[in-house]
């Protein structure tokens, strides 16, 4: 009997799970594209709380704080992440665990730099008088990339036991940890700062 | 055995769209600054972060290489996220 999800798992008109012999891999990677579809949701429903208070200063410092050149400078190397992240994942993909970890420490430090820039950047807003607790605009915004900024952190972290694995030759499609799995989350990762950029930041000066 | 769902993009791909990515966060981070823009700043800038978004989620996410369904999970979950987020601009009048 046909069903609604026929041919929707399929490549070229084969079932994927017959066409790639691991069902495994397949059943991760689905579940890892429904927890980033959740995240979504978390993220979109800070992005909207921080547009609905955006105005809400309680006479305190708003978004003419924001420090657009420093900002952009920080989303660049994030964005550049992604690209290490990529080759990094291509280099696991054709078996050259060198290479691979070479484009995943960088993934790493890029994230790590951008993480230093995103602290810097609170301390600046913190002595300008932007605190969490100053005004509604304050807390929503602290909330939103912070939140993001944690996962960034978590990232980073995922990334440091890739290449802890990798120097242990336990890096392989069998372990419940793998590259295109973190690879997909920290894709995410700067997608949701790309939205968050613009938004919150280009979209209020 | 090699799947479809496996012919992924080149390095020099990668490279190529890691360019034309950093050249279009450099236009939208002009763009305020550009006085004659500003009735379209706005849209303008949400087309570009949307580009931006789209390119990721299908070059360096591989949605566009690898199977449909993943697509289906993404793609509903970012359509019912931006259908929301409108309601409740709209809701709370901040549209």
């Amino acid at each position: 009997m046909a069903t609604a999800t026929d041919g929707v798992f399929e490549v070229n008109g084969q079932s994927d799970f017959e066409a790639d012999g691991d069902p495994t891999h397949r059943t991760r990677k689905t579940a890892m594209w429904v927890f980033l579809g959740s995240e979504v949701f978390f993220f979109g429903a800070m992005i909207a709380t921080f547009l609905l208070y955006r105005n809400t200063t309680n006479g305190g410092p708003g978004a003419e704080i924001f420090n657009i050149p420093f900002t952009s400078a920080t989303s660049f190397v994030l964005l550049m992440s992604s690209l290490t992240m990529v080759l990094a994942d291509n280099a696991f993909q054709k078996q050259d665990q060198r290479q691979g970890r070479i484009w995943l420490i960088g993934t790493a430090l890029l994230g790590l730099s951008f993480l230093a820039g995103q602290i810097f950047e609170f301390t600046e807003f913190v002595h300008e008088g932007l605190t969490i607790s100053t005004s509604p605009f304050g807390s929503s915004f602290y909330m939103l990339t912070g939140f993001h900024g944690i996962h960034v952190a978590g990232g980073v972290l995922m990334i440091a036991l890739l290449v802890a694995f990798s120097l242990r030759s336990r890096l392989s499609p069998d372990h419940g940890m793998n590259v295109e799995l973190v690879a997909l989350y920290w894709h995410f990762v700067d997608i949701v700062w790309i939205v968050i950029f613009t938004i919150v930041y280009l979209l209020q000066i | 055995m090699a799947t479809a769902s496996h012919a992924h993009p080149t390095p020099k791909t990668y490279w190529l769209i890691a360019g034309a990515l950093a050249v279009a966060t450099a236009i939208e981070i002009a763009i305020p600054y550009i006085e004659f823009l500003d009735p379209v700043r706005a849209p303008l800038l949400i087309a570009f972060g949307a580009a931006k978004f789209v390119t990721v989620v299908a070059v360096f996410m591989h949605l566009k290489y690898d199977l449909k369904g993943y697509r289906y999970v993404f793609g509903i979950a970012v359509v019912v996220a931006i259908l929301i987020f409108i309601v409740l601009l709209a809701v709370f009048q901040a549209l």
